[in-house]
């Protein structure tokens, strides 16, 4: 499924989607981030409430499809320009971590 | 190309690689990372195969990061052979006293602000092992430390 399609089907807030027809190839929860870079595979959705800089260094790294940021996190101007300017899918969600996890787990079982 | 990066082609008798050298802010977050993302760029223009350039791109950040984290910053270096990528960490910081425990997964002396921002996982060290074919540390309490990282092409 494509970033956009899961965008579409979730209703999540969109904060920047100039990659959207980047396809999401498994998902990842968490928010430590060497824990996630070493975890996480290239292509992955992210799901976090972490919102700081180095949140898109690591999506960027990894080549993630997008990150989900959980319960409304705020995100500042510089991260949303960051993310736009690196071409990085950013949804947001007002739902905790756990809850968005099993909105997107139940997309994948349609 | 951003302050601080410097590109200079090393004396291709002696060396036949190419070098880039990045000063890592030691007291800057938000630009905590930016070499790291540099030196994926690079690697991607050379054309190195998708997973050479994230196992060394990653290695470098999460050094990185430890620079900024640990030691107030320091000089990454990349040189870029044909058949391999070395990237050269040097911290003037505390140095690592035990890096045995240091390399330990989950092991971290991150202070509470600095995991406040995601970091202090315990996977910095353990990440750049798992990326990298070769992994050097020199040491010295007090004095600094010198990684040395080979990744084979």
């Amino acid at each position: 499924m494509t970033v956009e399609a899961l965008m579409e089907k979730t209703g999540f807030e969109v904060i920047s989607l100039s990659n959207k027809s980047k396809m999401v190839e498994g998902c990842y929860a968490g928010d430590l981030l060497s824990w996630v870079m070493g975890k996480a595979e290239q292509g992955c959705l992210w799901l976090t409430i972490m919102t700081n800089i180095n949140v898109l260094a690591v999506a960027s790294l990894l080549d993630l499809a997008c990150v989900v940021v959980c319960e409304n996190a705020v995100l500042d101007e510089i991260f949303i320009k960051t993310a736009e300017s690196k071409n990085i899918n950013v949804l947001r969600t007002d739902k905790p971590l756990y809850e968005a996890c099993l909105i997107i787990g139940n997309l994948s079982n349609e | 190309m951003p302050a601080g990066l410097q590109a200079k082609r090393v004396n291709e008798l002696d060396c036949e690689c190419l070098s880039y050298r990045f000063e890592v802010d030691g007291s800057n977050f938000t630009t905590a990372g930016e070499a790291s993302v540099q030196v994926k760029r690079i690697l991607r223009r050379i054309g190195f195969p998708p997973e050479t350039i994230k196992r060394a791109s990653i290695a470098m950040y999460e050094g990185e990061i430890n620079m900024v984290i640990h030691a107030g910053g320091g000089i990454a270096e990349l040189f870029i052979y044909e058949d391999k990528i070395v990237v050269v960490l040097t911290d003037h910081g505390p140095g690592i006293a035990d890096v045995a425990l240091a390399m330990k997964e989950g092991y971290s002396t991150a202070p509470d602000n600095i995991r406040a921002l995601g970091f202090g996982a315990g996977m910095g060290l353990p990440n750049m092992k798992r990326y990298t074919d070769i992994m050097d540390i020199q040491t010295a309490l007090g004095k600094g430390t010198v990684i040395t990282m080979t990744v084979n092409v």
